[in-house]
């Protein structure tokens, strides 16, 4: 199948034709000729590269109740995404080939996104002993990212084994940083807002300290360190300190952490508890300013959908987390472009160039240019949508974004040629 | 008055002297042979404990049922999930027997905020996790008032567990409201991180503080703070943060001390301060029948007054 694209801003350029043809975009220039091809009208309509999330929960195997890979993939492709990493904390955990393959199975066979299951680092995300990373990597699913995500990999010297036995096939540990003794009970961000609402605190060293320590222990074995969802503003002076010693440390934000505070815990909704926790205004502001000059490499969702009745609770039993994959291009817009933070290149940057490098996704995040994968995303930047959780995609409601009136809406995503989204509904 | 009593500031000045004034009619009542009034009749007063706590249970049975209303002690010991009913369950449960209040004492902060999103009845918190407990903090404000007169500018200290105390949440918000000044004095491991925030001031030095204190307000020590490196060791609390016969005699003349109880005899308070006269503690027991049935008036008695219908000022 042949499709023109008729008069796409890429990157938020002037308006130009795409063709797409066999997977690749065939060429790029104006007013080109149909030849037959299905015309997508594109005025107006922002030219991205396919998104690429570096962190996702799909829930399959295990919690089918919440999230199924089917569902969880095709609100990537509302959301404009062609490839999402899809997180170990699966029950069973994706601490095997066998594991990882079937995720990654499960992915090809439901066609709206690629799937790169992530391997859990220790045995069960127990943290006790290292699972077969290199079984994983060698598997058909192609591992190439490990997560503990959810649990930290806190025992310093089986943090230092895993970077360093990731080495071998150019792998990377994804940390998810939270000192465990710090946290304990831990209900959100210590701060003002905890202490009046009598919720225990998190505190932000919690996050800052594993941080400082996984950077000291990459440059130690000159390992590869991905930071998941960075939250507070000292975590950002971290990093900002181990890039400029060249270590090969890279980071991630969410979109909510770049959006939301904590004082939404003062309604007690636990729609708004999410691990890491909401954080302050200061370091919302620190967290926008990171992602736009780099230190901060990326916008990964954290999609963690969850089913009503673990959110319908008092607060501190509710389960932490939520839904991202459909609104995450539409927050980043408010969040970065419409701030003037960053423009759209810069977006298409920190949402799909990099999280693609750092996940070695060799057909992925390519900027639109001819020769390349026709991985695409158009999307209108000048729609407003009250977010509805009753319209999601994902087989869950729990997003934070309820009620409120966020930019943009993707209006067709293209994945290797194939359309998984076209005029705003799954293909 | 607000349709529900959920937090400390949620009262406005007016509110909260609304409140004590009403008490303080309503504590007439006490004293007579027939210590009911017919106000709150048929209406239905849910008890929904979720934590033990007999004595506050029992006090805003009481306080329903000299009101006259239909009481259902409705306890559901344990968190909702490891009951296996849902907050929201029990809630609609309620709602469909017709309550008309709520009385819930939950160990999560926040859960009767949550109820309040599930029943139509008023919501009276009587104590929600480490967050507040508004009618413990009504009542030591109606004691002390009964003992020292207006608030207005009186130096309270509130000592002990800071950070996991509702009662000196509830207590700080209401105080301020009425024009005290209060004081909170802890171990710094006992305060909340930003406490400097608090419409309060804050110290570590007990002794430093009593001089100038109009009311010490003592809190318990729970066991679970004794072996969680809050403070070294119980006798090393009770030497700098207990308040012993010594320390009695630094407080003014006039002071009085309170405890919301249950107490640690000889941990937070000596045996010999307990059962001094300064000691207020078994006034506010008494004390806290009245204000509670001052708040159940209010939020469901609607119109009416309180006390003063003419046959029973006839009697």
């Amino acid at each position: 199948m042949t499709y023109l694209i008729k008069g796409a801003r890429i990157l938020g350029g002037s308006p130009q034709d795409i063709r797409i043809s066999d997977g690749v975009i065939a060429e790029i220039g104006a007013g080109l000729d149909s030849g037959g091809a299905e015309i997508v009208e594109a005025d107006g309509l922002v030219a991205l590269p396919g998104l690429v999330d570096l962190h996702t929960h799909l829930r399959e195997p295990g919690r089918e109740d919440a999230e199924t890979v089917e569902s969880g993939t095709r609100a990537a492709a509302a959301g404009g995404y062609t490839a999402v990493h899809a997180m170990a904390n699966t029950e069973p955990v994706a601490d095997t080939a066998g594991v990882v393959e079937q995720v990654w199975r499960l992915g090809r066979e439901a066609g709206h996104c690629d799937v790169h299951p992530v391997g859990a680092v220790t045995r069960g995300i127990e943290g006790h002993q290292l699972a077969e990373l290199g079984a994983m990597a060698d598997s058909a699913a192609h591992v190439r990212v490990f997560s503990d995500d959810g649990h930290c990999v806190d025992d310093a010297v089986l943090m230092r084994r895993a970077l360093e036995y990731v080495k071998a096939f150019d792998g990377v540990v994804a940390q998810h940083a939270q000192e465990p003794r710090l946290t304990e009970h831990a209900q959100m961000n210590e701060g003002e807002v905890s202490g009046r609402l009598g919720l225990a605190g998190w505190p932000a060293v919690a996050e800052e300290a594993i941080i400082a320590r996984d950077c000291l222990l990459a440059a130690h074995v000159g390992s590869r360190l991905h930071v998941c969802h960075v939250s507070t503003a000292g975590s950002v002076e971290i990093l900002r300190w181990a890039k400029s010693k060249g270590w090969q440390v890279t980071a991630e934000v969410t979109p909510h952490h770049l959006f939301l505070t904590d004082d939404l815990a003062e309604t007690y909704d636990p729609i708004y508890k999410v691990n890491p926790p909401l954080r302050t205004k200061a370091d919302v502001e620190v967290l926008r300013e990171a992602l736009a000059d780099g230190t901060i490499d990326c916008v990964a969702t954290d999609h963690a959908p969850h089913p009503i009745e673990a959110k319908e609770t008092e607060w501190a039993p509710a389960a932490m987390g939520m839904i991202g994959l459909e609104t995450a291009l539409s927050v980043a817009q408010a969040a970065m472009v419409d701030t003037g933070l960053l423009d759209w290149a810069g977006l298409a940057d920190r949402m799909s160039v990099r999280p693609a490098r750092i996940g070695r996704l060799a057909g992925q995040g390519h900027l639109p240019e001819q020769g390349a994968p026709a991985n695409l995303t158009l999307y209108d930047p000048a729609a407003r949508t009250v977010i509805d959780p009753a319209a999601s995609v994902s087989k869950s409601r729990n997003t934070p974004f309820a009620g409120i009136e966020l930019p943009g809406r993707v209006h067709a995503t293209f994945l290797r040629g194939r359309p998984t989204v076209l005029e705003g509904k799954p293909a | 008055m607000k349709h529900h009593l959920i937090s400390a500031a949620d009262l406005t000045k007016d509110d909260a002297l609304l409140i004590l004034d009403t008490a303080e009619e309503l504590a007439s009542i006490a004293d007579r042979p027939i210590k009911k009034l017919p106000t709150l009749r048929g209406r239905t007063v849910v008890n929904l404990f979720f934590e033990d706590s007999t004595r506050t249970r029992i006090s805003f049975e009481a306080a329903a049922k000299r009101l006259s209303a239909d009481v259902i002690n409705f306890s559901a010991k344990g968190s909702s999930v490891s009951k296996g009913e849902s907050l929201k369950d029990t809630a609609l449960t309620l709602e469909a027997m017709g309550a008309d209040g709520v009385v819930i004492r939950h160990g999560a902060s926040g859960a009767p905020h949550r109820l309040a999103n599930w029943v139509r009845g008023s919501v009276v918190n009587a104590g929600d996790g480490t967050h507040e407990h508004p009618t413990q903090a009504l009542l030591d404000a109606y004691t002390m008032r009964r003992r020292l007169g207006d608030l207005d500018g009186r130096r309270v200290t509130i000592v002990g567990d800071i950070l996991h105390s509702r009662v000196a949440r509830s207590n700080v918000l209401l105080l301020e409201t009425l024009g005290a000044e209060v004081t909170l004095v802890a171990p710094p491991t006992l305060f909340p991180v930003a406490v400097g925030t608090w419409p309060c001031e804050i110290a570590y030095d007990l002794d430093a503080v009593l001089p100038k204190t109009d009311v010490v307000m003592m809190l318990r020590v729970q066991q679970e703070r004794m072996n969680a490196a809050y403070f070294p060791t119980v006798r090393e609390y009770s030497r700098r943060y207990g308040l012993d016969g010594r320390r009695m005699a630094a407080l003014p003349q006039h002071a009085v001390v309170m405890h919301p109880g249950p107490m640690n005899r000889g941990v937070e308070i000596a045996a010999e301060v307990a059962d001094s006269p300064r000691s207020t503690i078994v006034e506010q027991v008494a004390n806290g029948v009245t204000v509670r049935m001052a708040v159940l008036y209010l939020l469901l008695g609607g119109s009416q007054p309180a006390v003063g219908t003419t046959r029973l000022e006839g009697e």
